[in-house]
């Protein structure tokens, strides 16, 4: 029981991590019909700009202040973000207003590619490591319930508490501000935003801003646990079962689909995997999100999809 | 005046209907085939034929069942990569287990089993739909790719987990030098070819498009849609697995799993995008862009260093690849949407009316 116990809070704290990446796809599809698969790309970008800066900043600082340096890197790649963002915006999303899908996610792979080569140019293609000072140290729970307690990794469980504020703070932010209600309408209709004078192109560059900030908290956790390297953009594939089966356009469904997906995977690993093999859980996580979507074809919690002829 | 087709009256139905109603289409096809046929191979060297010819022939037909799929179907699918391995590694095993078989018969079977397995994993195309279906295909990629690795007897239990094949003959004749193998591609493909565009001609290809442009329409005007849909997974996933054999037996001779990798999905859905959605001649465009930008590229940044001076680094030449590579794609797709094959048609069209502007 308490293995089972120790696996399913490993899957969901796993999830968690999921989630995060998974927001940065939602986000975007939600406010431009966007599938960003460049996401994965913006991470390893955000993650490589991190460990670069808060390296030189601690270099700057003398190496006594960590913090201070971690804080100055984080607002400078950030910033970086926000450049990207801006471009991205400029120079690619403009142009292709009322593509199909499919030409939409061709282009941000083709923008993948961009940000690949970049981070990669500017930054170094070493593997990097980031230390934003998360303990690495597991802790045991639970001892007087069972016998031997419950190991829980702390640093996944920071990195979840972080995904969970982060996700509160995006959902006030959508709900609360003037901006969100601006993203929300956009979302809901191009034509409708734009006739009652919501600045379209703006909207889209804090989307791809926001999604930038999403994908650095994200590269930053990620980077942290597995260093800064080249198959970090690889993560993305490892979110979009989470994005599907929570549903594209849904914040809340990016955070469930994840806990769903993460549980999923560590239990078919401990539990099936042994059984055929091992390394199941990458395609057991698409398998399990094509089985809801067998039920649900938005996904647990995307809109509605009503066909007229 | 040169492009026109006046004069030409067409007397039969048949002559009405045929794939190229212009002339001097056919004979330029023509043309270009018996030129590939004669001309290439006296031309090209070993090179040329290894790192380029035959690559963009094998995954032209690749693409060209992409095409099928994605162009005239318009099922997103991200797991093209797959329907390859399967085509590739079906081959291997029937190949290996039932030695007596001629080449030509293993590559059908490959083919074969790879639109066995399309039917099924095209199911939740009933259900699902555009970009959830897309993700839903990469179930199948990651799924093989981890089937090919983990399970034995796919590699016929290997210990290296690479497979190979060796002294490939067809009815006797040797195709073990790249002339031969350039020839035997191109005879192979010119044929799917030909099915391909008379299928999108005739009554499947139609109901194909119909789903594309709106399956609940289609739906209402008496198109099945679960006939129409696995139709297009089983022929796509048959020239896609015909590929995958023939990229596994001709081009690498031995290849583990990861020459089949989601890269290689992504890659044929870049030559079918690029090329142009719902396009033959597109796939063939699409596929010779696709290969042709990363040799180029390869050799002409160093070449572009050298001439300032700067000595480029392997690494950062490969960087840059990526760099001009995604830009480059981005860039066709604001310029031209709807691909080469668009372009195409374009020039013929101002050629036709040439030297009037109208």
């Amino acid at each position: 029981m308490a293995f089972f116990l120790e696996t399913l809070i490993g899957g969901l704290m796993a999830g968690m991590l999921y989630s995060l990446v998974a927001l940065g796809f939602v986000l975007i599809y939600k406010a431009s019909g966007v599938f960003n698969f460049a996401q994965g790309a913006m991470v390893l970008f955000a993650a490589l700009a991190m460990a670069r800066f808060s390296g030189w900043a601690n270099a700057a600082l003398g190496g006594d202040s960590l913090i201070l340096a971690n804080i100055i890197a984080f607002i400078a790649a950030g910033g970086v973000m926000f450049i990207v963002a801006w471009i991205i915006e400029r120079l690619a999303l403009r142009n292709l207003v009322n593509q199909e899908g499919a030409t939409l996610l061709m282009a941000t792979l083709g923008i993948a590619y961009v940000l690949e080569g970049i981070g990669q140019t500017l930054f170094g293609s070493e593997i990097y490591n980031i230390d934003v000072g998360m303990p690495k140290d597991p802790v045991i729970m639970l001892e007087s319930v069972f016998e031997g307690g419950i190991l829980i990794n702390k640093e996944d469980f920071y990195a979840a508490l972080i995904a969970a504020a982060l996700v509160i703070a995006l959902s006030i932010f959508f709900q609360k501000t003037s901006t969100g209600r601006a993203l929300r309408a956009v979302a809901d209709d191009h034509q409708a935003a734009l006739s009652i004078g919501i600045p379209l192109n703006r909207i889209w560059v804090i989307v791809w801003c926001v999604a930038g900030v999403v994908a650095l908290v994200a590269g930053i956790i990620w980077g942290s646990k597995l260093g800064v390297q080249f198959s970090l953009a690889t993560v993305a594939l490892r979110a979009l079962p989470v994005v599907i089966l929570g549903g594209l356009t849904s914040v809340p469904g990016a955070i469930i689909g994840g806990l769903i997906i993460g549980i999923g995977e560590k239990l078919s690993e401990v539990f099936l995997g042994p059984y055929v093999g091992g390394g199941i859980e990458i395609w057991f996580a698409y398998m399990l999100a094509l089985v809801f979507l067998l039920f649900r074809p938005q996904g647990l919690f995307g809109e509605k999809i009503i066909d007229r002829v | 005046m040169i492009y026109r087709e006046n004069g030409q009256f067409k007397t039969s139905y048949g002559a009405d209907q045929q794939i190229f109603p212009i002339a001097q289409d056919r004979y330029l096809v023509l043309a270009i085939i018996a030129f590939a046929f004669i001309g290439v191979p006296m031309l090209a060297d070993e090179y040329f034929f290894r790192a380029i010819l035959i690559p963009f022939l094998i995954l032209s037909l690749a693409a060209l069942g992409v095409n099928l799929l994605v162009g005239y179907c318009g099922q997103i699918t991200l797991g093209a990569g797959a329907f390859m391995a399967i085509g590739a590694y079906a081959a291997y095993n029937f190949l290996i287990r039932v030695p007596e078989l001629p080449l030509l018969a293993v590559l059908i079977l490959g083919g074969l089993t790879s639109a066995a397995m399309g039917i099924l994993f095209g199911i939740p195309s009933l259900r699902v739909r555009g970009l959830y279906l897309a993700v839903a295909t990469l179930a199948a990629q990651f799924f093989w790719d981890w089937a090919f690795l983990r399970i034995g007897w796919f590699t016929n239990y290997s210990s290296s987990g690479s497979v190979s094949v060796s002294n490939l003959t067809v009815f006797g004749w040797d195709i073990s030098s790249p002339v031969n193998k350039y020839l035997f591609c191109l005879a192979i493909l010119v044929v799917f070819a030909l099915i391909a565009k008379n299928l999108t001609r005739a009554s499947l290809g139609r109901q194909w498009m119909a789903i594309r442009d709106m399956d609940v329409a289609a739906e209402v005007i008496g198109i099945r849609p679960m006939w129409a849909k696995l139709s297009a997974f089983a022929v796509s996933s048959f020239f896609v697995g015909v590929a995958g054999a023939l990229w596994g037996f001709v081009h690498l001779g031995s290849w583990e799993p990861a020459a089949f990798s989601v890269d290689r999905s992504f890659q044929l859905l870049f030559m079918v995008i690029i090329g142009g959605m719902g396009s033959i001649v597109g796939s063939f465009f699409g596929a010779a862009f696709i290969i042709i930008l990363p040799i180029f590229l390869n050799q002409f940044l160093p070449a572009l260093g050298d001439l300032f001076g700067i000595a480029i680094s392997t690494a950062a030449v490969s960087h840059a690849e990526f760099i001009i590579f995604g830009s480059l794609i981005v860039f066709f797709l604001i310029v031209e949407p709807h691909g080469l094959a668009r372009l195409w048609a374009t020039s013929k069209e101002k050629l036709r009316l040439w030297p009037f502007p109208h």
